[in-house]
C-alpha cells in the first residue's frame, strides 16, 4: 500500500521519536526488571500518543486507526513495551468509552487519558474467565444508588500503575454466559480495591501485570459504563481495534527480527564467508520478509476498512491479529536461529524480541478465539 | 511580532554517498532531510511563539519538491510556508542565495519587531555564511552561534557562543539570529499538527514574482552571476589500504607497537 | 572614488585579517601569514595583516615575524571586545580604500560571523574552510596531481590564469571542489585552524615589518548590538588542534562508557601526552564535551598519530582527521570503513586489545 503524504510524515515522526527516544539502556532496563518508566510515559503524554486516536473534543489528536496502527508498528519496533504505554487509551480503554460513555463519563475521563495525566486499565480476565468470559464469577449486585463490586480480575496489564479501571462484573446473575454482564469505570484508590503482586512475565517488562482484587467495593451507578447487563456484547463491538493495535505491535517486532537478521547475516562469517550467502540463512530471510509484507497489507488495509464502516471489518481485524502474531511468533524463532548461540544471549535484541513477541498470540484474545470468530462470521 | 525561520533542505550526508563517474555527487541517489541546525532554529521561534503568540514562517530557497519539508515544519508548529523557487535561482551561491532570500522577505514583509532565525550552518555546504549575508542585505543587526535566546520587553538577550565560553549580546529587532544545536532540543511532531498542516497555506514565489524588488540583482543571481565559481570538482584518492594486524589482542599489540617503533613515531 | 568591486583590476596584495582575543594572537594568524607569504610571493605582491582591536599596536610586530610585509593597525577602544558591527564597518572601510586582491580570515567563531557580512557588503565572494590555496596554475596542477584522481596531463589548463583557486571539501568530505571568484574582489577565503602551516618566525622580518596605523572611524548609532559580558568556560579546554597524538572513542565503547574513556585517556598518555577526543556520536551521547568533537561538523586535526576505538569511520567522521600522518583503528567489524583509511587496523574488543596495546607502547618505550 502507498501511503499518503500524511501517513509517510506519522511514521517517519512515530519513528524518529522511536529511534531517539527509546535507547537500548532504556530498553534493556526496562527488560531487566526495572518498572514502570514514569518518564519516558510523561514525554509520549506530551506528544499526545496516548491520544492518537480519541477526537480533538476530548483532549485527543483526532486521528485514525490507521495513525495509531502505524504508531504502534514504530514504536514496536524500537521497544515492544513501550509500545503497550501509548496503547490502552487508543483501544481497550478509549474504545468502550467512546462507543458507549455518557457525554459525562466521556468529559470525564477521556481527557486525562488522552493526555496521560491519568491511567487506565482494561480487567476482564479472571481466573476461571479467560477465552471463556462466560465464567466471570466477579459480581455486581446494585445497593441503592451503587453496585457493590466482589471478585477477583488477573492478568491486567498496567493494573499497578492505573488510577482507573473498566471492570466486567455480572449484573444478572440469572442470565447464561457472557449475557448479563455489565462494565463499571472503577477508581482504583475506592476502599475495597487492592492490587496483587506484580506477575513474573516471560517477556513485555516494564509494563506491570497483576491481579486486581475487590471486596465490596462501592461504585456509583454513574460508573455504569453502557447498558446494564449488555456489556461484554457491547464491549466485544469495540474489541477489534484493540486487536489491530497488537496486530500492529507484532508487526514491529517482526520487522525489528528481520533487520537485525539481515545485519547479523551480513557481518557473520563462517567457512570464509558471510553466512548471509548461504541459501539456508537467505531463504529463511526471505521467508520472513514475505511474511511481514502480507501482514503489513493486512492490517493496513483492515484498519482503513474500520474506519469506513466495512461490515467485514471486525472479521478482518481478527484475521489481522490471528495472522500477525502468528507469523510473528515465527519470525522472532528464524530470527533467533539465524544468530546461532548468540541468539540465546541477552546482548543481543533478538533474545528479547523472541519473548516478547510470545504473549500476542494470547492476549486481546487468544489465536483460538479469533479463529472462532472468523469462522463464525463464515460460517453463520 | 513575527519569525522568519530560513531553512534548507540537504542530501543526507550522515549515510553512503554515490559519487559520479565525473566526480560529481549522485543528488538523485540522496536522501534529502532538513538541515539539522534548522530544526534548532525552528524550536527556537516555536518557544518564542509558545510564550508571545507570534507568527513563525517557515521561507526556504529550493525546487518545487522542498514543499515538503515546508509541510513538515508546519506540522512542528509553522504558521505557513513561504517557498522561493525558480529555474533562474539554480546554482546561486551564498551571496546570490542571501540576495534573493532577503528580497522575498523584503516582499512578505520585515517589520519593526520582525526576527529571523536560521541555523548556523547546513551540512552540504557547511559555509555558515547566508545568515549573515542575508543580514547584510538587510541592514540588521547579526548574532551567531546562538545557543540560547530570551526575549525582554522589545530587546532579545543571545547567549553567543566562543570557543571558549561564551557572550551574551543584546539586540532589538529587526534582527537575524543564526542557531547553534547547543541551544535546544527540537519538538517531535503531533498527529494533530501532522493532519493539520495541510490546511495550512505554502506561498511560492518564483523569479517573475521577486525580479523587480530591488535587493535582488538579476546579474548576480544564479549559477552564471554568483561571485564565486566551481573551478574544478574531484574525488580525493583513497588512500592506499593498509595492513590489518591479526592475532590475539596481544600479539596484534606488539606488531602495532613494532612498526611504530620502526617508523619512529613513539 | 566609489567602491566597486568588479573593477578587477584595481585590487592588489594577499591581505590576512589576524583576529585577537583580549590583546592575544591567535594560531591561526600566524598559519595563515605563513600561507599568506606562499601566495605573495607567487603573485610577486606584497603580504599585509590587517589587526582590529584596542591597544594591540604592540601585537603587530610578531605577525612580520611570519612574513608579513605590513601590518595595518586600527587600534580603538570600540574594538575591544568583537561586535559584528564595528569590526565590518572598520574591516570594510580599510579594504574599500586600499583594495587588496586577497583577504584571508581564520574561520574562527568570530572569523565565521565576520566574513560573511563583509563579503555582503563588499559585494564579492567568499569561500569558507578552504584546505588549499594556490595562485600560480602549475602549482594547482601539481596539487590535483598528488590529491586527486584526475589526469592532469588530459587537460587543458589556462596557465596564464592567477585567480586564487580555492579547494575545499564539499558534501560532508565526500567531494573537493575547487572555487575561483573571478569577476569581483577582494577575494575571500575562510580558513580552519590547525589547516595550514605555520612557518618559522624570523626575528629580522619581525624587525623589518611595516606597521601603518589606520584611522577608525565609528559612530554609536552603527553599533547596534551590545556585549553585556563574556563568560570564561572554567571547563578544560581541549586542545585538540594542536595534538600531536589523539586518541578518539566512538560508539563502541559503549558497553562501558567509563572503562572506556578511562582505557582511551591511558592509551593516549602512554604514546606520548596525547588527548582523548570523540566521534560525533560520543558527543551526542555525552561522553564527551562537544568541543572534543572530530569530523565534518566538529574538528579537522592532523596529528602524527590519531587512533579511533570503536569508531566505524563514516565519512563524516573521516573528514575531520583523514589527513592525519598515522591511523591506527579499533575496532570489533572487520567490514567497518575506517580500515579503508587506516594504515594500521586491529579487528577486535577493544575492551581488550587496548590494555595490550597500553602494555606494549609503555615496553616499546623503556
Amino acid at each position: 500500500m502507498i501511503l499518503s503524504e500524511k501517513y509517510q510524515l506519522m511514521r517517519k515522526n512515530f519513528r524518529n521519536f522511536a529511534e531517539t527516544e527509546f535507547t537500548t539502556e532504556i530498553r534493556e532496563q526496562l527488560d531487566r526488571g526495572g518498572g514502570f518508566n514514569w518518564e519516558m510515559h510523561y514525554k509520549m503524554a506530551k506528544y499526545g500518543f496516548m491520544g492518537v486516536k480519541l477526537p480533538v473534543e476530548y483532549g485527543g489528536q483526532g486521528g485514525d486507526t490507521l495513525a495509531y496502527v502505524l504508531m504502534m508498528e514504530e514504536f514496536a519496533r524500537v521497544c515492544p513495551v513501550l509500545a503497550i504505554y501509548a496503547n490502552t487509551p487508543n483501544s481497550l480503554g478509549g474504545g468502550p468509552l467512546m462507543a458507549c460513555g455518557t457525554e459525562e463519563q466521556k468529559k470525564k475521563y477521556l481527557p486525562v487519558m488522552a493526555t496521560g495525566k491519568k491511567k487506565l486499565c482494561f480487567a476482564l480476565t479472571e481466573p476461571g474467565a479467560g477465552s471463556d468470559a462466560g465464567g466471570t464469577l466477579t459480581t455486581a449486585v446494585a445497593n441503592g444508588d451503587d453496585y457493590l463490586l466482589n471478585g477477583r480480575k488477573c492478568f491486567i496489564s498496567g493494573a499497578p500503575v492505573a488510577d482507573y479501571a473498566v471492570v466486567y462484573a455480572r449484573t444478572n446473575p440469572t442470565m447464561k454466559g457472557n449475557k448479563g454482564i455489565s462494565m463499571f469505570i472503577v477508581d482504583m484508590t475506592l476502599p475495597g480495591v487492592s492490587v496483587g503482586n506484580s506477575e513474573h512475565k516471560m517477556g513485555i517488562s516494564g509494563y506491570p501485570t497483576s491481579d486486581i482484587i475487590l471486596e465490596n467495593v462501592r461504585v456509583h451507578k454513574r460508573e455504569l459504563l453502557g447498558p446494564l447487563d449488555k456489556g461484554f456484547s457491547t464491549a466485544l463491538k469495540t474489541l477489534d481495534g484493540g486487536r489491530l493495535g497488537v496486530s500492529a505491535q507484532a508487526l514491529g517486532i517482526a520487522q525489528a527480527c528481520l533487520e537485525e537478521s539481515i545485519k547479523y547475516a551480513r557481518e557473520r562469517k563462517q567457512f570464509g564467508k558471510p553466512i548471509a550467502k548461504n541459501q539456508g540463512i537467505s531463504f529463511m530471510i526471505a521467508e520472513m520478509a514475505t511474511e511481514i509484507e502480507a501482514a503489513r497489507e493486512l492490517i493496513y488495509n483492515t484498519a482503513i476498512a474500520k474506519d469506513a464502516g466495512e461490515k467485514d471489518s471486525a472479521m478482518k481485524c481478527s484475521m489481522s491479529k490471528y495472522f500477525t502474531t502468528e507469523m510473528a511468533n515465527r519470525v522472532a524463532y528464524k530470527a533467533v536461529q539465524i544468530h546461532g548461540g548468540y541468539g540465546y544471549i541477552k546482548d543481543y535484541k533478538v533474545e528479547q524480541l523472541y519473548r516478547d513477541v510470545r504473549v500476542t498470540t494470547l492476549y486481546e484474545g487468544t489465536t483460538q478465539v479469533q479463529q472462532m470468530i472468523i469462522a463464525a462470521n463464515l460460517l453463520k | 511580532m513575527r519569525i522568519y525561520v530560513c531553512v534548507k533542505q540537504v542530501p543526507d550526508t550522515s549515510g553512503k554517498v554515490a559519487v559520479n563517474e565525473d566526480g560529481t555527487l549522485n543528488r538523485a541517489s540522496m536522501m534529502t532531510i532538513i538541515n539539522p541546525d534548522d530544526f534548532n532554529a525552528m524550536e527556537a521561534a516555536l518557544a518564542l511563539k509558545d510564550e508571545t503568540g507570534c507568527r513563525v514562517t517557515a521561507v526556504t530557497m529550493g525546487p518545487l519538491s522542498a514543499e515538503g519539508m515546508l509541510r513538515e515544519l508546519i506540522a512542528m508548529g509553522a504558521d505557513e510556508g513561504l517557498l522561493i523557487s525558480g529555474r533562474e535561482f539554480g546554482g546561486s551561491d551564498t551571496y546570490a542565495t542571501s540576495q534573493i532570500i532577503a528580497g522575498a522577505i523584503t516582499h512578505l514583509g520585515l517589520q519593526e519587531e520582525d526576527v529571523i532565525l536560521c541555523g548556523r550552518q547546513a551540512i552540504d555546504g557547511d559555509t555558515a555564511q547566508v545568515g549573515p549575508q542575508i543580514a547584510e542585505k538587510l541592514d540588521i543587526p547579526q548574532v551567531t552561534y546562538a545557543a540560547g535566546i530570551e526575549k525582554q520587553d522589545n530587546v532579545l538577550k543571545v547567549k553567543r557562543l566562543m570557543e571558549d565560553g561564551y557572550m551574551t549580546v543584546e539586540v532589538q529587532p529587526p534582527c537575524l539570529i543564526t542557531c547553534v544545536k547547543e541551544m535546544n532540543s527540537p519538538r517531535y511532531l503531533t498527529v494533530k499538527g501532522i493532519l493539520e498542516c495541510f490546511h495550512k497555506p505554502i506561498m511560492v514565489l518564483d523569479y517573475e514574482a521577486l525580479k523587480d524588488e530591488p535587493l535582488i540583482d538579476s546579474g548576480t543571481i544564479g549559477l552564471k552571476g554568483s561571485p564565486t565559481n566551481i573551478f574544478r570538482s574531484f574525488t580525493p584518492p583513497q588512500k592506499g589500504s593498509g595492513v590489518m594486524l591479526t592475532g590475539s589482542a596481544q600479539e596484534a599489540a606488539d606488531a602495532l607497537v613494532s612498526q611504530l617503533l620502526k617508523k619512529h613515531a613513539i | 572614488m566609489v567602491f566597486n568591486s568588479a573593477a578587477v583590476g584595481e585590487f592588489h596584495d594577499i591581505w590576512v585579517f589576524c583576529e585577537q582575543r583580549e590583546g592575544k594572537l591567535l594560531n591561526t594568524d600566524f598559519e595563515l601569514i605563513s600561507e599568506g607569504r606562499k601566495l605573495a610571493d607567487e603573485r610577486g605582491a606584497k603580504l599585509m595583516g590587517v589587526l582590529l582591536g584596542s591597544e594591540v599596536t604592540g601585537l603587530a610586530k610578531e605577525l612580520g615575524g611570519y612574513g608579513a610585509d605590513k601590518i595595518i593597525v586600527c587600534d580603538a577602544p570600540e574594538l575591544a571586545v568583537y561586535t559584528t558591527d564595528a569590526y565590518t564597518k572598520v574591516l570594510c572601510d580599510v579594504v574599500m580604500e586600499k583594495q587588496p586582491e586577497v583577504l584571508l580570515i581564520g574561520a574562527s567563531h568570530i572569523g565565521r560571523d565576520l566574513g560573511p557580512r563583509c563579503a555582503a557588503r563588499l559585494h564579492t565572494g567568499l569561500t569558507a574552510d578552504c584546505t588549499h590555496l594556490d595562485i600560480d596554475m602549475d602549482k594547482y596542477v601539481d596539487f590535483l596531481r598528488e590529491s586527486s584522481t584526475v589526469d592532469v596531463d588530459a587537460v587543458n589548463f589556462k596557465m596564464e590564469d592567477t585567480n586564487l583557486k580555492m579547494t575545499r571539501p564539499a558534501f560532508g568530505g565526500h567531494l573537493m571542489a575547487t572555487i575561483i571568484c573571478p569577476r569581483f574582489r577582494p577575494c575571500m577565503s575562510t580558513v580552519r585552524p590547525g589547516v595550514m602551516k605555520k612557518g618559522e618566525f624570523n626575528q629580522e622580518y619581525a624587525d623589518n615589518c611595516e606597521i601603518e596605523l589606520y584611522p577608525v572611524s565609528l559612530t554609536a548609532e552603527e553599533l547596534k548590538t551590545k556585549v553585556l559580558e563574556v563568560v570564561k568556560e572554567a571547563k578544560q579546554v581541549v586542545d585538540l588542534i594542536g595534538a600531536e597524538v589523539i586518541v578518539s572513542i566512538g560508539r563502541g565503547i559503549s558497553k562501558d562508557v567509563e572503562l572506556g574513556i578511562s582505557l582511551a585517556n591511558e592509551l593516549a598518555e602512554a604514546l606520548g601526552n596525547g588527548v582523548v577526543g570523540g566521534s560525533r556520536a560520543a558527543i551526542d551521547a555525552g561522553w564527551l564535551g562537544s568541543d572534543c568533537q572530530i569530523g565534518q561538523t566538529g574538528k579537522t586535526v592532523h596529528p602524527k598519530i590519531y587512533v579511533t576505538l570503536g569508531i566505524s569511520g563514516a565519512i563524516q567522521h573521516k573528514a575531520g582527521m583523514q589527513d592525519a600522518e598515522l591511523i591506527i583503528a579499533v575496532d570489533k567489524n572487520d567490514a567497518a570503513p575506517i580500515f579503508e583509511v587506516a594504515d594500521y587496523g586491529i579487528c577486535g574488543d577493544l575492551f581488550q586489545v587496548v590494555p595490550a596495546m597500553i602494555a606494549a607502547v609503555r615496553k616499546g618505550k623503556e
